[in-house]
């Protein structure tokens, strides 16, 4: 099965490990994915709140990009944003004339051009789950991920909207694509309440409260169902939960340690595939202690970090002013 | 005579709205229900709620609108566009309201808008989003002190390789910024 793939900007770095354990993971499962030449960035959720037809111009070149692949018509995003402006870059052309035609006048300007309904596109759990199937999957599972109990996070945009009536691959606001599969490697999988909610986006660097308030609940929810971990698909969701969760801590004074994982990583443990062409390590929460539960030892990193004494060693002064609105 | 004739083909700043909006909007089929506020996570810290902010547009509150928070608080989960029982793309539009509060520097004193410029200036040189000039450039700029907050995270990302120093550049960036230009060009003409 072959497919264009859009890796996005964050997979490059900040999520360096969804692409690895992207790669790893689709090789044995017969998904090609054929990464779509010089692509740009989709214009996250900033490019739209300035310009509309450059940032729909820009989205476009990319779905310009991809049709130049004769192997297939259809994209794959692993980021849930990329997922989303790809997928409402393309449903707005064909709703809107006017859009349409602009947007191809810009891309002529760069030598391309763009009919929408050319492309579909997919999100890699789509794909992974109602491409492949469920008992492909399984056939592969070698390493069941027996005793490990996880909460699935979804987040939003690979969920809502839901563009009715044609809809989505999983439900809008109670999806259950991921815990299945997650059923299927073995592990115990909660019913978590907040999978389909939000991480607050870029809020951290808007507004601090609001961004950590948001991050908050969905670390203590899956903390209040006693998650040896957090499993999500979206490079966005991963940075606020696992990143600023140190910093979501010291603000509310609470000391959760919920390590944060892409499912790309747990699909190659249970396919018995090593941690190291999975890119474990680079989460900020440390995953150690919850992977060893199913006797999987993270060797350290080549580099350790300078020794931390927790929160305290920070050189600040403590703060007696950072209190909840 | 005149003057009414002309503010009667005057477009309404509810009509603006929604040509400024891809797609069907369905704006005009908001019935007040409430729903979107309700579904909102983070609407507590809105001037007015989603549906407030319907009933002000249609009100012809231009400015009250464009002045509030509201849109810049939108954190594009799309629950209320999921839950409104009337399809109002409110998401959609609290982006267009964005973009026109910026076009007409009206927005308020939030540090989102700036936020989206930086980020984007690095799209538009390189064709890729680059998190660490973002990230610093932008809390350099509004919130020098607050580097010692995060400076933990910082460190951390840095030391498990997930941030990168430069950022990467497209190959045909010249073509990209033709289209971007062009782009520009065409919405200022509509």
């Amino acid at each position: 099965m072959k497919y264009s793939y859009f890796p996005g900007c964050s997979l490059e770095k900040n999520a360096a490990a969804y692409h690895i354990s992207s790669m790893a993971i689709t090789g044995p499962l017969g998904i090609d994915l054929q990464e779509i030449d010089d692509w740009n960035c989709c214009g996250a959720t900033e490019y739209i709140s300035l310009n509309l037809t450059a940032s729909y111009a820009l989205i476009a070149r990319n779905l310009a990009q991809a049709t130049k692949n004769p192997d297939s018509k259809q994209v794959v995003a692993p980021c849930s944003a990329c997922y989303l402006n790809l997928k409402k870059c393309d449903r707005y052309m064909a709703e809107s004339k006017k859009l349409s035609e602009k947007v191809n006048q810009a891309l002529a300007a760069g030598g391309l051009s763009y009919k929408p309904g050319t492309l579909k596109v997919r999100h890699l759990l789509d794909v992974v789950v109602n491409d492949v199937g469920l008992d492909e999957v399984a056939a592969k599972v070698t390493k069941p991920l027996t005793g490990l109990r996880i909460a699935p996070y979804y987040g939003c945009m690979i969920v809502r909207p839901e563009f009715k009536p044609n809809g989505n691959f999983d439900d809008p606001e109670y999806p259950t694509t991921l815990d299945t599969l997650l059923k299927v490697l073995g592990a115990e999988v909660i019913d978590f309440p907040m999978k389909a909610h939000c991480c607050g986006g870029h809020m951290t660097q808007i507004n601090e409260g609001t961004g950590f308030e948001l991050i908050r609940r969905l670390v203590k929810g899956a903390d209040d169902y006693h998650a040896d971990m957090i499993v999500t698909l979206c490079p966005m969701c991963q940075l606020n939960l696992d990143a600023f969760q140190g910093s979501m801590n010291n603000y509310f004074k609470t000391d959760y340690k919920m390590p944060v994982l892409y499912f790309t990583q747990m699909m190659g443990i249970a396919f018995g595939l090593e941690p190291a062409a999975l890119g474990f390590g680079s989460e900020l929460v440390d995953a150690r202690p919850a992977l060893g539960k199913i006797g999987m030892e993270i060797p350290e990193p080549e580099a350790p970090p300078k020794k931390k004494k927790d929160d305290k060693s920070l050189p600040m002064p403590a703060s007696s002013k950072r209190e909840v609105k | 005579m005149t003057v009414v004739a002309t503010q009667a083909r005057a477009p309404t700043f509810f009509k603006q709205v929604i040509a400024a909006t891809p797609g069907e909007c369905h704006l005009e089929r908001c019935i007040q229900c409430g729903t979107c506020g309700g579904s909102c996570p983070s609407g507590n810290d809105m001037d007015h709620t989603p549906r407030a902010i319907f009933a002000m547009i249609e009100a012809g509150m231009k400015e009250e609108v464009l002045k509030s928070n509201t849109p810049w608080y939108c954190v594009s989960c799309y629950y209320c566009m999921e839950r409104c029982p009337q399809e109002v793309h409110i998401t959609d539009i609290m982006y267009t309201l964005k973009r026109i509060a910026v076009q007409e520097k009206l927005y308020d004193s939030s540090t989102a808008p700036d936020f989206s410029k930086t980020f984007i200036n690095w799209v538009e040189n390189y064709g890729r989003a680059f998190e660490l000039g973002l990230m610093s450039m932008h809390m350099l700029k509004h919130n020098p002190f607050g580097v010692f907050k995060i400076a933990g995270m910082g460190v951390g990302m840095v030391t498990k390789g997930r941030m990168a120093f430069t950022p990467t550049r497209i190959r045909d960036i010249d073509g990209l910024k033709s289209i971007l230009e062009k782009a520009k060009e065409l919405e200022v003409s509509a």
